[in-house]
């Protein structure tokens, strides 16, 4: 699955990445359900913090409510695969594309503010779409959610899905990584680091960012589409701030300056949520305190630390905005 | 070229430009001088667009590029360099200017090809002609504040402008890194047939390259005119040159 980038690209940070997920793909013989279940989930979580960090460790921008456009993307596979006779990858397109609309629009009021304001608009305009995805019963179902939806027969079993997530997650690590190195990526940094010179070399910065949020909030319509594949069920917590939050945390905890970063973040939320949720329900309590060591001791997050080619120091984070 | 007309520019109740007005010719090395909070960086940032003008004209090849954000400015063919340092600190040398050189060349939304291969050479061979060749791959936040300040310039010219807008060039120079700095402007206004507007404190530096010189004080235009001009002007004497004390 990584072929194209063989040739053009130096793949120090791309090759460990799929080593790890070959040896993934060959896990499902001996490894037990509940674990290839709790992979599964992994790996959609740590595309969908990916896509989060693309806009806010790469792109700078305040991206709070990013789990919004996962939630459109499992609903959108959801209500066509329940709701219409449509063909199951007709689904699976529609996911991300709309979770991508709807991301132009949100991301198109968003961009026309700075830093926290861009935020707190975005959290507004995405709890609204939660509020209707949670009320509407006849069309949503409400805060049952939808269950059951039918896959056909190769996506079915668990280790099948197992296998489908792995795939699509390496085919959109290639394509996250090629993004980030191209020149829309490290322009992309250029305006994350300084704004005002990037309009003053002739960048349109908005409609740059707007850009990025779109792709950005596509990514996470895959993630929301995998999440159907993997669950079979969606409900509106899918799209709930703590949810956005959770993946915030994730791409902190893994390091925001660095690709792979959010995918460890994921890994240790969720390894944390189910073995330490079994016996406290106050799991979220040590992650608040790993949090904090993480302020004082690891600044640049997990991944951060370890790949300290990654240069420099951080300068002057507030900018000019 | 550049044409600025009873430009007008307030803060709340500050006027910091008041009816200013300049004029810029093709191949001309234009000074703005005048005392601190003349207005000198506000007039050049309502040329580039970066803040609005109240009122007034600015043309550039007889175009009004007043109501212009700044993006679209440099598209015009305006490039500006900074007073304070304003680069991208995380990047690398190379990566500041080559920001620039794919936005020139409307790459900057390249998706799925390496941005490595992309306006390599245009970007390595602005460096060398800046003297910064050597330093490409150092992280700027480690460089020190004169090569900086070249950056700048160097990030400037990466959109192959027409006008070159330098605010204070020397700024937090040393008397070696100024000379220098100064040479390096003459020689690219010279090479690529540059066009300059820049302000500057230091007299010497400003009579001895300028050709026009516009004398600001309290966002007015006191007079524009050659060197000489300028140094007999009695208003000018009085109010800035320290000639009555």
């Amino acid at each position: 699955m990584n072929h194209p980038t063989k040739k053009t690209y130096p793949l120090n940070s791309i090759w460990p990445l799929a080593g790890i997920l070959v040896v993934l793909l060959l896990l499902p013989p001996f490894v037990p359900r509940f674990f290839i279940y709790i992979l599964g989930l992994i790996y959609v979580t740590s595309l969908l913090a990916m896509s989060l960090n693309l806009l806010v460790g790469y792109g700078g921008m305040y991206q709070f409510h990013h789990a919004v456009f996962y939630g459109v993307g499992a609903y959108t596979v959801a209500l066509m695969l329940t709701k219409t006779s449509l063909p199951l990858w007709a689904g699976f397109v529609a996911g991300p594309i709309v979770a991508a609309a709807i991301g132009w629009v949100i991301g198109w009021f968003c961009v026309r503010l700075t830093r926290l304001y861009f935020g707190m608009l975005q959290i507004s305009l995405g709890s609204l779409l939660w509020a209707i995805v949670y009320r509407w019963y006849k069309f949503t179902g409400g805060d049952d959610g939808i269950h059951g939806i039918p896959m056909p027969a190769f996506l079915s079993s668990l280790n099948q899905s197992y296998y489908f997530i792995v795939t699509v997650l390496g085919v959109s690590l290639v394509f996250l990584y090629l993004i980030l190195k191209s020149p829309f990526g490290s322009t992309l940094q250029a305006i994350r680091d300084n704004p005002q010179r990037c309009e003053a070399v002739g960048i349109n910065v908005r409609r740059h960012q707007l850009r990025a949020i779109v792709l950005g909030t596509f990514f996470a319509g895959i993630a929301g589409v995998l999440f159907v594949v993997l669950e079979k069920s969606v409900f509106p917590d899918l799209l709930f701030w703590t949810l956005s939050l959770e993946i915030f945390i994730m791409c902190l905890l893994g390091g925001w300056f660095t690709f792979g970063g959010p995918i460890l973040g994921a890994a240790i939320t969720i390894a944390l949520r189910t073995f330490v949720g079994k016996y406290t329900e106050y799991w979220t309590l040590i992650l608040g305190i790993i949090l904090i060591l993480l302020i004082f001791f690891l600044p640049e997050g997990v991944m951060g630390y370890f790949v300290e080619k990654f240069r420099g120091k951080k300068g002057s984070e507030g900018g000019i905005s | 070229m550049l044409e600025v007309q009873g430009v007008v520019k307030s803060f709340d109740d500050f006027l910091a430009v008041n009816e200013a007005s300049l004029r810029v010719q093709k191949g001309e090395i234009v000074a703005v001088i005048g005392p601190n909070g003349a207005g000198k960086t506000t007039l050049f940032n309502l040329i580039t667009g970066i803040l609005p003008r109240d009122r007034g004209k600015i043309l550039f090849q007889g175009e009004d590029i007043g109501g212009l954000p700044p993006f679209e400015v440099c598209k015009r063919g305006i490039g500006r360099s900074f007073q304070i340092v304003n680069v991208f600190p995380r990047l690398t040398v190379f990566e500041n200017v080559q920001v620039a050189v794919l936005s020139h060349q409307k790459k900057s939304n390249i998706l799925l090809r390496p941005a490595k291969s992309q306006a390599v050479v245009e970007t390595r061979s602005l460096l060398e002609s800046v003297g910064l060749a050597d330093k490409a791959r150092e992280i700027v936040g480690s460089l020190s504040h004169g090569d900086q300040k070249v950056l700048e310039i160097a990030i400037a010219l990466g959109n192959e402008p027409e006008l070159l807008i330098l605010d204070e060039p020397t700024a937090g120079m040393s008397p070696e890194e100024t000379f220098a700095n100064i040479e390096l402007i003459k020689g690219l206004a010279r090479t690529r047939g540059l066009t300059i507007l820049f302000c500057e404190h230091d007299m010497d530096i400003v009579f001895s390259i300028s050709r026009s010189i516009m004398v600001m004080h309290q966002g007015r235009t006191l007079i524009q005119g050659t060197p000489e001009e300028v140094r007999n002007h009695p208003e000018v004497q009085a109010a800035y040159l320290g000639g009555s004390e």
